[in-house]
């Protein structure tokens, strides 16, 4: 006669069902507050992955997945195969989006090293072409940086590195001064955040008072920001200005 | 004069217990310690021309993840074994013949189980943490040659905040508790089961509910064209199966997440409660199973 504790049981796991799924509603929200679980696999990976990897991948080990393409990506590197290395990159910081590395990584292949192999492909006599695929690698690797950021809004790391993008490939100091901002905003961003986007201030049009008056309120903490660039930033916004004489910082020659 | 008999006895729980334990070392259960020591030097051998912090990274979820995976084959396929056997070999019949309590019984199953699982992570973490200490050491000694002295400091800060952190101690944790409520399940199904490959496959198609239901739930509800009985089956799904995708935390905290003790105590907790109830749910219907 096993129908009736059966049943009892059957009744009791409802029950705990019942009484659990509250709290782990709760508990799932806390987790997404605390950047758990952040990782968004659909179909389409399943495409990308294999069967037999998504499977993995939903199984818990997601983790696993991810290493292996990474390696994959690196193996890719090495014949410098970029368009396979984006998708994989894509497939890697999917399953992982909260693995700053990949995200840098995935950025500084695709804006540094692929965008320098498209500029010098002999494959493409035209310029303008050449041009053309140099340029799309750098937004690549800027939407790596950003699709890094929506995931990773706590971490420093990443806003820099766009801020470093911005800087040296698109030109975009504005921009960069931006990024260098919201790095230097977030908790246990290195002090030099906020330099860089002082520098990076004083070359954006427009905005030189405001760059001149970070840059001396850096000057005025202290010796150790007393560093050549900034001093030199410091004495050209100082003449691009006009800040009077009786005002100006006195440069020492020797810093410059 | 003999003593009285007790209705619950911890020297006989624990008599089934070891015995169990002794039985499973017999099986040469072991043997997987073997693969997971090779996978992990093999992790660490073919990486050698990686960053140090993909190193880590990887020699980090190589070997969390195949000590998930090993406790977690370990804790069904061993659960999965032991009543059929136990009913074939007939010792089941000579220990319930005996004053022994069938709470008991399946209690000292299960806590042999759970030493098991806890000597196997045990010894897996060892192993894990020798080697992230061996490719600290290895790393260390790559990355200072020839570093000024005052850029030292800051590099071995570098390495070693890439390698052992704290928080993996939470993660090794999450595995164990994790490994015992599928074990937990496992007997249960095996009270009513009628074969080990079925007790083997249920409990597989439990894990990988387990997992998938979070992502069908989210996608589902998501989704504007989801009937009325698909969100019916899936609430009952939800009320049934445990959300195993919620223990898995191990992901994100080698990905660098900080493990809040809120958050780790209510996952444990969470844990354990599912592990209560799948042993109390096991202990009825093996007390009314006709042996």
């Amino acid at each position: 006669m096993m129908v009736k504790p059966l049943a009892a049981v059957f009744s009791m796991l409802l029950l705990f069902g019942a009484a659990k799924l509250p709290f782990e509603h709760r508990l799932e929200q806390e987790d997404r507050a605390a950047f758990f679980h952040g990782a968004k696999l659909s179909l389409g990976l399943r495409d990308q992955v294999g069967q037999l990897g998504f499977l993995a991948a939903l199984s818990g080990f997601r983790s696993l997945v991810a290493d292996f393409l990474w390696i994959e990506a690196h193996t890719a590197w090495e014949g410098t195969q970029w368009g396979r290395m984006a998708l994989l990159f894509n497939n890697v910081t999917t399953l992982q989006p909260r693995v700053v590395m990949f995200w840098d990584m995935a950025a500084w292949h695709m804006a540094y090293n692929a965008s320098v192999a498209a500029m010098q492909d002999p494959k493409q006599p035209r310029l303008a072409l050449r041009l053309r695929a140099q340029r799309e690698y750098f937004e690549l690797g800027k939407d790596f940086l950003i699709r890094g950021i929506e995931n990773n809004p706590d971490r420093y790391l990443l806003y820099e590195r766009l801020g470093i993008v911005e800087r040296d490939k698109f030109g975009d100091h504005c921009a960069a001064s931006r990024r260098f901002g919201e790095a230097a905003a977030i908790r246990g961003a290195p002090t030099y955040e906020k330099r860089f986007m002082a520098y990076e201030l004083s070359h954006c049009p427009g905005h030189e008072r405001e760059a001149y008056e970070r840059l001396l309120a850096l000057y005025k903490t202290g010796r150790r920001e007393w560093l050549p660039t900034l001093l030199e930033r410091l004495e050209y916004l100082q003449k691009a200005l006009n800040i009077p004489a009786a005002q100006r910082v006195n440069i020492p020659e020797k810093k410059l | 004069m003999d003593t009285p008999h007790k209705i619950f006895s911890p020297a006989r729980l624990w008599a089934i217990a070891s015995n169990t334990l002794l039985e499973l070392v017999r099986l040469k259960v072991f043997y997987f310690l073997l693969l997971f020591a090779l996978l992990i030097i093999g992790s660490s051998a073919f990486m050698l021309d990686f960053k140090f912090q993909e190193q880590f990274q990887v020699l980090k979820d190589m070997s969390l993840g195949s000590m998930s995976i090993f406790s977690w084959l370990l804790a069904v396929l061993a659960t999965a074994m032991l009543l059929p056997k136990e009913i074939e070999d007939r010792t089941l019949y000579t220990i319930l013949a005996k004053p022994v309590p069938r709470l008991e019984y399946i209690l000292g199953k299960l806590l042999g189980i759970l030493a098991l699982l806890f000597v196997s992570i045990l010894l897996m973490s060892v192993m894990f943490v020798i080697a992230l200490y061996i490719k600290q050491q290895a790393v260390l000694t790559d990355a200072v040659r020839g570093l000024p002295p005052e850029q030292t400091a800051d590099v071995i800060r570098g390495v070693k905040a890439s390698a052992f952190t704290v928080s993996l101690i939470p993660c090794v944790a999450m595995i164990y508790i994790k490994s015992a409520l599928l074990a937990s399940f496992t007997l249960l199904a095996s009270t009513f089961a009628t074969s080990s490959i079925f007790t083997i496959i249920v409990s597989f198609v439990v894990y990988f509910i387990g997992h998938v239901q979070g992502i069908a739930r989210e996608s589902l509800l998501a989704s504007p064209n989801a009937s009325a009985l698909s969100k019916v089956f899936l609430a009952f799904v939800s009320l049934l199966f445990p959300d195993l995708r919620l223990l898995n935390l191990t992901d994100d905290v080698v990905a660098g997440n900080a493990i809040s003790s809120a958050i780790f105590l209510k996952t444990a907790g969470l844990g354990l409660s599912y592990f209560c109830v799948y042993t109390l749910a096991a202990y009825l219907i093996f007390a009314f199973k006709e042996l």
